[in-house]
């Protein structure tokens, strides 16, 4: 297994494409932030951290919700500020308890609209079981927000059984997708308007705690890592674990869920839906002792019956995530370089 | 950069000369016919889009012909390689 | 998806690769040059190398609209931003391509007004919205994107439209093709012909390749199914000792062409006598500019531009390598100075220039070709 190649950042300014989630955004947190903020020897990054309080094992994870607009069909930045979080520390193997949430508001902005995020938010605690406990508010001047922007850190207890990293991960894993990709972020991107497009496209904005919780109390000490492929898609999650874990992951095409219209609506703007941010799914790389029952008891969960395999995790070529086709075409697939779209979350 | 794709008319819009809904996969766009002017699209025929224009009208008759002769490859090749197995002396026919 | 699973299906794959493979001559070494950048990417995208015999080697010409396009045009288009009132739009294939100042987005990021559409009907519609702004379309793509370029010329006329321009960086593909044929180090046996660009400039346009240079060619589709049958079609040629002009795309392709979409171009654009292109130096006719009567449409007549020519590096060897005389990897700075992430030169820019495509295909997977097998186990 080889280290990560150390990145300095040396952009000479900051572009949209450092939030995209991909590569720009990787050199910018491990070429600044880590080497300044960070505990090298904590190894690789995830979507929470783990600390001990007490002798308790907790995560704690931060998200911030920019999308633009607030509403879309399927939800709202109220939701995706909630499930964001839950989801940020389900896929550390942590069931959020508490959150705590901040409000930039820019001045101007009706209040019936920010009545509509706050009970989106109550609602969206409700249903994933979490409590808000408390937050903070800023008002800054028109212009400066993009109407809101939310912040949401949430902290869990790990749950049992279950322990994640990229250094577990092992040649004959299997890769878990737990149903279609590219719905969100093309969601958003008609949302906006700006394009022409009908389709009958929504968020899929959801908490996926519920799920690996039941796929936990099957198949926990088999499940090596999950990630939530927001920002960036399926490609760049699973490039970052091949990059982490120093191994191979390769994916057969016609495995990989898409609904027909994300389908067509990629294909008219020329997008690709391993690049498309998802909002409610999540990938697991599991054991192979341990995948066929993991996957059954997804189908027999509410909301997981579209989950399936679509890969397997290989020792070479090292660091890289190939697709291949049922005819025997392979390609490789990379990490997002920027952004396909505009923010999206 | 000849990122074209296939679509079927749905409508023709008649407020807008030259504009038409077409559908992809559930999805629609709408999209400017001119460039077939000479042979007006209507609704179900099927198009190809670039760059949200019509650029031709797509032929179904070509298309399964196409398949039709490539699902034959290798018939013949099959075809000679049983005849020979007859052992009846001499090449293939 | 109709019309595209159809070519995609497996088992007919399987068969003309089979049946390629059955006709490749083992003894000899077939080069075949497909032009367009959209083949390009087709080939990456479907793995199409991975089926065919190692004696036929696909070498990429100069058909990426993106990668040819001097820099010093990106830096003409992008000093319009200086103007406050100017709305830059382009297609998203544009907008990472470096200037000598950044890139679109990276203007962007500096306060210009820089937005992607999705076709020059959205940049009109964009001026029709915002009637005290200046919208100007930056313009590229061989002649499968002019046309659409043509009609919404006539559009904003007809709408009275007055402020919106169009920055004309449209080239055509003979001349390209041409230049290649020309060059006394190249070597291809055969051309892909581009299935889109043919939808409007027919099949006619090719026949001198055929006829004068002796080189067979075969106008294909876009999908595994279609390349597939168009390099079988190519062996056939070769091996019959014959050289003509073929069409594999027939469902879309007219042998005439598209007669409206060439009328609106004849209406609306002019050769310009020469232009450079990046990699390739100048040549003659072989790009548009705004016709005299639209001129109040061009952009280079309303907005001052630097014209400033810029060279690429010495070391870079894009040239060679849209000649398809070197591949990607053998030029000195592929891989080290030059990545997607940093491109010096023009066929690392585009995701369909072919050092670009090599790059995230080929260059990882070569150094275990052995070890790899397509995930079937599952």
């Amino acid at each position: 297994m080889q280290p990560a190649p150390k990145i300095r950042f040396r952009d000479k300014q900051i572009e949209m494409a450092h939030g995209a989630g991909g590569k720009a955004s990787r050199r910018l947190v491990e070429g600044l932030f880590l080497p300044l903020l960070g505990d090298a020897s904590a190894g690789p990054l995830g979507d929470a951290a783990y600390v001990r309080m007490n002798g308790t094992r907790l995560a704690i994870t931060t998200d911030s919700f920019v999308v633009k607009p607030l509403r879309f069909p399927g939800g709202s930045i109220g939701e995706l500020a909630v499930n964001g979080t839950v989801n940020d520390l389900a896929v550390s193997g942590a069931r959020a308890e508490t959150l705590v949430v901040t409000y930039i508001l820019e001045a101007g902005l009706p209040s019936d609209v920010l009545e509509q995020e706050v009970r989106a938010m109550a609602a969206a605690a409700r249903r994933a079981g979490v409590v808000v406990a408390g937050g903070d508010t800023k008002v800054v001047e028109h212009g400066k927000a993009d109407r809101m922007y939310i912040t949401s850190c949430g902290i869990g207890r790990l749950i049992d059984g279950v322990g994640v990293s990229a250094r577990s991960v092992r040649p004959g894993d299997r890769v878990l997708l737990s149903g279609p990709i590219g719905d969100h972020g093309i969601t958003i991107l008609l949302a906006r308007g700006e394009l022409d497009l009908e389709a009958e496209i929504c968020s899929d904005t959801r908490s996926v705690l519920p799920l690996i919780e039941a796929m936990a109390a099957v198949a926990g000490p088999g499940i090596h890592w999950m990630r939530d492929p927001t920002r960036g898609g399926v490609a760049t999650s699973l490039n970052e674990l091949a990059l982490d874990c120093g191994l191979a992951i390769s994916l057969a095409e016609e495995k990989i869920p898409i609904r027909d219209s994300v389908r067509g609506a990629c294909e008219l703007l020329g997008l690709d839906p391993l690049h498309i941010a998802n909002e409610g799914q999540f990938l697991a790389v599991v054991a192979p002792e341990f995948a066929d029952a993991a996957l059954a008891t997804l189908h027999a969960a509410p909301g997981g019956e579209a989950a399936v395999i679509i890969g397997e995790v290989r020792a070479q070529p090292a660091g890289t995530v190939l697709v291949s086709t049922l005819y025997g075409g392979t390609r490789v697939i990379d990490m997002l370089v920027g952004d396909p779209l505009p923010r999206i979350c | 950069m000849c990122l074209a794709i296939p679509g079927r008319i749905v409508e023709l819009l008649p407020d807008f000369e030259n504009i038409a809904t077409v559908e992809v996969s559930g999805v629609r766009r709408k999209i400017d016919v001119g460039l077939l002017e000479d042979d007006p699209a209507k609704p179900g025929d099927w198009v190809l889009i670039h760059v949200g224009f019509a650029m031709s009208k797509i032929s179904e008759a070509e298309a399964t012909d196409q398949m039709r002769i490539l699902a034959m490859l290798g018939e013949d090749e099959a075809a000679m390689k049983e005849i020979e197995g007859y052992g009846l002396g001499g090449g293939g026919a | 998806m109709k019309f595209v699973d159809e070519f995609r299906q497996p088992e007919l794959i399987t068969k003309t690769a089979q049946e390629i493979r059955r006709l490749a001559n083992p003894g000899h070494r077939y080069r075949f040059m497909e032009v367009c950048g959209g083949h390009t990417h087709a080939i990456y995208r479907f793995g199409l190398n991975d089926l065919l015999p190692p004696n036929i080697e696909l070498i990429h010409g100069p058909g990426c609209p993106v990668c040819v396009l001097p820099m010093g045009r990106i830096d003409d288009g992008l000093s319009m931003t200086e103007n406050e009132e100017v709305i830059f739009t382009a297609f998203g294939d544009m907008m990472r391509v470096p200037g000598t100042l950044g890139s679109p987005l990276e203007y962007k990021a500096r306060g210009a007004d820089v937005r992607i559409v999705y076709s020059p009907a959205d940049a009109l519609k964009l001026a029709k919205a915002n009637p005290d702004r200046h919208v100007m379309f930056f313009a590229i793509g061989f002649e499968t994107t002019a046309p659409s370029t043509a009609l919404t010329l006539m559009r904003a006329r007809a709408l009275g439209i007055r402020n919106f321009s169009v920055f004309c960086n449209h080239v055509t593909i003979i001349p390209a093709i041409r230049a290649i044929l020309d060059s006394p180090d190249m070597r291809i046996d055969a051309f892909i012909g581009p299935g889109h660009v043919s939808t409007v400039i027919g099949c006619r346009p090719y026949e001198w390749i055929a006829r004068n240079e002796g080189k067979p060619i075969v106008v294909s589709g876009f999908e595994p199914l279609d390349l597939l049958e168009s390099i079988l079609m190519l062996l056939r040629q070769l091996n019959e000792g014959r050289a003509e002009v073929e069409n594999q795309y027939k469902r879309v392709v007219p042998w005439e062409g598209n007669r409206a979409a060439l009328k609106a171009m004849a209406e609306t654009f002019q050769l310009r006598p020469y232009f450079e292109w990046r990699g390739m130096g100048f040549i003659s006719q072989s790009a548009l500019r705004l016709h005299d009567n639209y001129a109040e449409f061009d952009a280079e007549e309303r907005f001052q531009v630097p014209g400033i020519r810029v060279t690429d590096p010495k070391a870079a060897q894009c040239g060679e390598v849209l000649k398809g005389v070197l591949r990607p990897e053998q030029c000195k700075l592929f891989g080290n100075e030059c990545t997607p992430e940093h491109p010096i030169g023009a066929l690392m820019v585009s995701a369909e220039g072919s050092c670009a495509a090599y790059y995230n295909y080929a260059h990882r997977k070569a150094a275990l070709t052995e070890l790899m097998m397509p995930a079937r186990a599952l």
